[in-house]
């Protein structure tokens, strides 16, 4: 691909911008709830498109295509089964006690809720997490630019990371989330007319079933394998995802989207920076409404790109890179300005992951580890001061860490597991500590621990075809055996806290007022008008996701 | 600061771009797009969506 002085000056106005946008935000950091938390003072719909962009790094564009490419419309449960029923969950059932409680962190809340131990656990594990997914997301981006741009990956990495550096150290999270806004409607923007010219080369949307029907195609599965979304989930040998209904339902919808959306600081961060309770219960449900539609924009495109180049143009020296999907398209149907367009979208995708990363780990390293347990009682401006170092060596951290993924891509592997061993349980925690006041705080403890351990126990017991032999059972690919090995995880820590709350002192229900549903005044929406009701809100959404789910079925 | 403002003068000015880029490019350029000039109508798409954006802040601003 080469690129024409129209794409450079698309991507440097686009630089111009964020840039300007921190620049001009750097004023109003004044202490470090400005600086860390926005305040308390953002409009809904800035914090629900920022809710969004924030998850939206380029490793979830590329990837979602990539799953495009390699499972077609199966991918769409990711988003119609998996994170629009748990983005309406946290807004109209969690958020009051995220943002009721006054906390400043996911961590935080785990702390009052239940002890010190489950939150540095929380915190710490978060932390490492976020500066590793950074790293990797940088890594891939840098490999993208290499292959299909020439441009030298250590340039990219260093340059991307230190634009995002600047504009988030000046002005802070309120500095992310202005310009995850933008970077939305640049990624929306940007990809859009793929979808739109990637549908026409193929012929509409029937076209593209015909194409995907292809024997080469769909290989031992049904014809319309690819196009059809419950159809083939009968069974786990009767689609490429290897996964029946009731594992893609209560392992990537309950478990996963649920662990995912509900407790991960990255997105919570978002609302919690919103201007009121409404607005911050209306923030995933807000999000909910674009979020719905992006398989047309990631997904879509990757199945477009299978159809029209097959599996084999998908590969490089004899092995299927389905990541190749989305770029390749942009090459094949951009011409020269679109085509710098689609790459700022991408620029843009990758800076909002990054930026969510390092204003999430900012915020905890801060407020969870660096007040609580390396210098406490300090005043305001060391935290301040603090939250701008912390912005700075968790860019520097990221880039080391993209740079470990370089070298030892097994060992980014191994941090992968070990991290979904850690989150999978840890909805369980959340569920049992807002809606149950009997559960205690050594109860979460161990029912977390022991969640995580059966994680890795059942990982270890079982196997996937075509890899490692399972002691206990074979999973068809490696996508069951992460679905069911979230379900396993849940399950054990959802028991192993119940058992032990019950043997276990409880606290005192005064102190959990505020924390937990039963001890909470009740949020009452009446008087509101109908699109200020978070619960009539969360409704209409979930109708339009059955929708979508029935008219793709 | 309101936020519709930086982000309607950037599509303002990429809309801009692409539509006269457009206007002066080679039409051979438009064959991969299915012989569609993507860029000027999607630059005048975009110009659309920036004036809206700035239409709004001039109205909030009138407003209060």
């Amino acid at each position: 691909m080469q690129l024409q002085a129209i794409d450079y000056t698309v991507i440097g106005l686009y630089f111009v911008f964020v840039i300007g946008i921190g620049w001009a935000l750097k004023r109003f950091m004044r202490t470090s709830v400005d600086f860390l938390t926005s305040g308390r003072s953002l409009a809904t719909w800035i914090t629900g498109l920022a809710f969004l962009s924030a998850n939206l790094g380029a490793q979830e564009v590329i990837g979602m295509a990539a799953s495009g490419a390699k499972y077609g419309i199966l991918t769409s449960h990711f988003y119609w089964v998996g994170a629009i029923p748990a983005m309406v969950f946290v807004g109209v059932f969690m958020m009051p006690f995220y943002y009721g409680s006054r906390a400043r962190s996911v961590p935080e809340y785990l702390r009052l809720r239940f002890d010190e131990k489950t939150r540095g656990f929380n915190a710490i594990s978060f932390a490492v997490m976020t500066i590793f997914s950074s790293g990797i997301s940088m890594y891939a981006m840098g490999l993208l630019f290499q292959r299909f741009l020439g441009w030298d990956i250590n340039a990219s990495i260093l340059i991307a990371a230190c634009v995002v550096l600047l504009y988030t150290f000046l002005g802070g999270l309120t500095s992310s989330i202005y310009n995850e806004v933008l970077q939305f409607f640049l990624i929306v923007f940007g990809f859009l007319p793929l979808a739109i010219l990637g549908l026409g080369v193929v012929g509409g949307w029937s076209g593209l079933q015909e194409r995907l029907a292809a024997p080469n195609i769909v290989g031992p599965y049904a014809p319309g394998v690819m196009t059809e979304s419950w159809q083939h989930l009968g069974s786990a040998a009767a689609n490429p995802m290897g996964v029946e209904w009731f594992g893609m339902v209560m392992g990537l919808g309950f478990v996963l989207s649920f662990g995912y959306w509900c407790t991960d600081f990255l997105v919570v961060q978002r609302a919690m920076a919103a201007q009121s309770m409404n607005a911050a219960r209306r923030t995933p449900i807000v999000a909910a409404v674009p979020k719905m539609l992006f398989p047309f924009l990631v997904i879509l495109p990757g199945m477009v790109a299978l159809a029209l180049v097959g599996p084999e143009g998908l590969s490089e020296g004899g092995k299927t890179d389905y990541n190749l999907a989305l770029p390749l398209l942009l090459q094949k149907l951009y011409p020269p300005g679109l085509l710098g367009l689609g790459l700022t979208a991408l620029l843009a995708s990758f800076m909002s992951g990054m930026a969510g990363n390092v204003t999430a780990f900012n915020t905890v390293w801060t407020y969870d580890i660096y007040q609580t347990y390396i210098r406490p009682g300090q005043d305001d401006a060391h935290y301040l001061w603090m939250g701008r170092m912390a912005t700075v060596f968790g860019t520097a951290a990221s880039i080391g860490t993209a740079y470990v993924a370089m070298t030892f891509n097994n060992i980014m592997d191994l941090l992968q597991l070990v991290f979904s061993f850690i989150n999978a349980p840890l909805f369980a925690t959340f569920l049992l500590g807002m809606f149950w006041a009997r559960a205690s705080a050594n109860g979460a403890f161990w029912g977390l621990l022991g969640g995580t351990g059966a994680a890795a126990v059942h990982y270890v017991l079982t196997g996937v075809q075509g890899g490692r032999a399972g002691l206990l059972h074979t999973y068809p690919s490696d996508m069951a055996q992460n679905f069911w090995g979230a379900i396993v995880a849940w399950t054990s820590c959802f028991v192993l806290t119940i058992v032990i709350s019950l043997v276990t002192k409880p606290r005192n229900p005064e102190e959990l007022r505020g924390l937990v549903y039963s001890l909470t005044p009740k949020q009452t929406d009446e008087g509101l008008a109908w699109y200020r009701r978070p619960a009539l809100l969360g409704a209409l959404v979930l109708a339009g996701a059955v929708l979508l789910n029935v008219y793709f079925w | 600061m309101d936020l519709r403002l930086p982000i309607g003068l950037l599509f303002v000015l990429l809309g801009l771009l692409l539509a006269g880029y457009g206007l002066i490019s080679d039409p051979a350029i438009y064959e991969a797009s299915l012989g569609i000039n993507v860029n000027l109508r999607w630059g005048i798409v975009m110009l659309a969506f920036g004036l809206a954006m700035l239409s709004l802040v001039w109205r909030g601003r009138r407003v209060t």
